[in-house]
């Protein structure tokens, strides 16, 4: 049988469409193709927490907790957990401060020293941070000796005894929620209070709060608050653009936030 | 709020100086030791490129500053590190990262990298000078016979047939040496780019400006250092030597510059979030640094030195010097710079460094610490001097004649 060049193509050709097109369906079909690209949280069972900025008053209870509990020396410019005091004024102008980490509160209206009268304002809110304990942890990830971890249950840690201090954790959290301890001189950040909730109890921070800000819990877990507010009301994380999946959930965030 | 300011109590507090809105955490973690550890490897590999391009490319006239180049770098590389332990707050525990490493991070292989080179480059050195040490081994006596016996290492073969085989393989070794060093500066580009958080080094292209004004600071320094000990020494310098290098120096201190600039114009023009911050560093805080003194004085001003025909000794040596001080501001710039803009994007951080050693964090970060590590790879050269002769393969006027013509006669073919 002889072949023109031209059936030769057309043949060729059909029978590549033929092959290719159903399997190029069957791909689109699969489930995981049909699946959202879009993950709100961890689908593991992982301790998570929400900051509900709408109902905070900026008191500094939270930070003077967490200073004690956790044993950093309390005159020391560093902490774990620290409150944030945004004011945008009439003219447009956003001033933000936290001065010692908010851990004396807000007491006058003096951001970053200025003084700013009160019918000056167009909007103000305090805005509580700490580490976000991401799912995707890009401090964990540079960690040269492997002294700062994930565990199973979704807390990032540091290993006192094995840091070296090189400090590029601190330089790659995009949240700078890490610091090298005063005392101990090895990297150091909120553990979630990890002796604390390991025994049942809540974080210093979450239970210091007068004012019910903080919230704590397991994320899959029918029965945890935290876990009904991220799923069932608005809530929004500080800088996803850098992919971390931080597990730090907020209410009310606004887009001046840094 | 009355409180006295504890600075001395935290890390980074004493050198760091916050304007605007900063996080309370955030103090410039890393200062002047990551300033001088890419500067240093930089050299390292510059330095050894130029001692391949007379054992591997064949350029004949580099024959004189080849063995001088070779040594050099290995004295920068024994010291590239200490700037390290310096840093850590934890030095003792450096060795953590051999026993643990954990592979994601882009320091943990430091210590594999740093070792594989450094290997090469004794490796290379021992089989270079190996017939001077036999020589030495059997004429000296003493203590420096004694250093010389162990040198050997036992061989003591310097037939023809062995001389051929140490000649092939320091040529396998200098050809393996440069992807090496290649790999080992890049490979601290790719520390500064992986830091996702700090807009100014987030960019794959930061292992090859690494890599480059690696290659233009380590040629530079051996130009200058080469015309400063031979004009000490009162020897004759062979101009044709110098000016290969040159030539070596304006080529790459071009590629060098066009990625520096790509780097910029990138940025400005895809104006991310981050570029009126990046700009304001640019443009206003850093102007003097970036714009005079890294990209005009290191680079414009010795680029239109090396361009004008006929360069002599002085123009040569005041180009180098140049060269190397803007990569030293460079590598300030971008260490300093990029981590003087707030991860808030909403403040700034000054560096102030540390002159007096009123802390161990002040000692340890400060100036004295700076000027140490910047002085000893010369002592440690000093010293290889001593023991090897570094400076002594030298061209005679005629031989220096001879590849004059040489290379007059291969450019006019081309
Ligand atoms: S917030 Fe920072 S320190 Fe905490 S887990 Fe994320 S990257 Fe790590
Ligand atoms: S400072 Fe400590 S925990 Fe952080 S990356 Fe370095 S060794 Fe790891």
């Amino acid at each position: 049988m002889s072949l023109s060049r031209r059936d030769f193509l057309r043949m060729g050709f059909l029978a590549v469409c033929g092959t290719v097109i159903p399997l190029g369906s069957l791909e689109i079909l699969k489930p995981e193709a049909m699946a959202s690209l879009v993950h709100p949280y961890s689908k593991r069972k992982r301790w998570a927490y929400v900051v509900d900025t709408t109902k905070c008053v900026g008191c500094g209870m939270c930070v003077k907790a967490c200073k004690l509990e956790n044993e950093i020396p309390f005159n020391a410019d560093v902490q774990r957990t620290w409150v944030e005091r945004y004011v945008q004024l009439n003219s447009g102008e956003v001033i933000i401060d936290s001065p010692r980490g908010a851990r004396y509160g807000y007491t006058s209206n003096d951001p970053q020293g200025r003084a700013v009268e009160q019918d000056e304002i167009a909007k103000g809110f305090f805005v509580p941070k700490l580490c976000n304990h991401c799912e995707k942890p890009s401090c964990v990830q540079v960690c040269p000796v492997g002294a700062t971890y994930a565990t199973p249950d979704g807390v990032v840690l540091v290993d006192r005894k094995w840091c070296i201090g090189c400090g590029y954790c601190i330089t790659n959290c995009p949240y700078f929620a890490r610091f090298f301890h005063p005392v101990v001189n090895t990297a150091d950040k909120c553990t979630f209070c990890y002796h604390r909730i390991t025994k049942g109890l809540n974080p210093a921070c979450v239970q210091a709060c007068p004012f019910g800000v903080r919230k704590f819990g397991k994320l899959n877990d029918p029965d945890s608050e935290v876990f009904k507010i991220i799923n069932t009301e608005r809530v929004a994380v500080l800088k996803p653009e850098f992919g971390n999946e931080p597990h730090v959930f907020y209410i009310g965030l606004d887009h001046i936030v840094r | 709020m009355s409180e006295p300011i504890e600075g001395h109590l935290v890390h980074g507090a004493i050198w760091t100086i916050k304007e605007l809105y900063t996080y309370p955490n955030e103090y410039l973690y890393w200062t002047v030791h990551i300033v001088i550890y890419p500067f240093l490897t930089g050299l390292v590999a510059g330095a050894f490129v130029l001692s391949s391009l007379y054992h591997v490319f064949g350029k004949n006239e580099l024959r004189p500053v080849s063995k001088f180049a070779l040594v050099f770098s290995l004295a920068l590389l024994i010291m590239a590190p200490t700037p390290l332990l310096f840093h850590l707050t934890k030095p003792w525990r450096a060795l953590n990262t051999m026993l643990t490493p954990h592979f994601y991070s882009a320091i943990s292989a430091f210590i594999f990298v740093y070792l594989t080179y450094m290997s090469i480059v004794v490796a290379e050195v021992w089989f270079v000078f190996r017939p001077f040490i036999v020589q030495q081994a059997r004429e000296k006596t003493g203590y420096l016979g004694l250093l010389y016996k162990v040198l050997t290492l036992g061989s003591y073969d310097v037939s023809e047939r062995a001389l051929a085989l140490d000649h092939k393989i320091s040529k396998i070794l200098a050809a393996v040496g440069i992807p090496a060093a290649a790999l080992l500066h890049g490979y601290v580009g790719f520390i500064f780019g992986s830091v996702k958080t700090v807009p100014l080094w987030k960019t794959p292209l930061m292992p090859f400006i690494f890599l480059m004004s690696a290659v233009i600071s380590g040629l530079a320094i051996c130009i200058a250092t080469y015309i400063a000990v031979m004009t000490f020494k009162k020897t004759y310098i062979c101009l044709t030597t110098v000016r290969s290098m040159g030539k070596t120096l304006t080529l790459f201190l071009i590629i060098a510059f066009l990625l520096e600039s790509l780097d910029i114009v990138f940025h400005a023009y895809t104006a991310e979030e981050f570029w009126a911050i990046l700009s304001e560093i640019i443009f206003h805080r850093f102007s003097v640094n970036i714009l005079v003194l890294q990209w005009g004085l290191g680079m414009i001003v010795p680029l239109v030195l090396l361009l004008i025909p006929n360069a002599g000794l002085i123009r040569s040596f005041v180009a180098s010097c140049l060269v190397v001080f803007g990569v030293f501001m460079m590598r300030w710039d971008v260490v300093i710079g990029g981590q003087s803009m707030s991860r808030s994007l909403a403040g700034f951080m000054k560096f102030k460094m540390p002159i007096l050693p009123t802390s161990i964090d002040a000692f340890r970060e400060g100036l004295i610490v700076v000027i140490f590590l910047l002085v000893m790879p010369f002592v440690l050269l000093y010293v290889f001097n001593k023991v090897l002769p570094v400076f002594r393969d030298i061209f005679t006027e005629e031989e220096c004649e001879i590849h004059t013509k040489e290379i007059s006669r291969k450019e006019a073919h081309t």
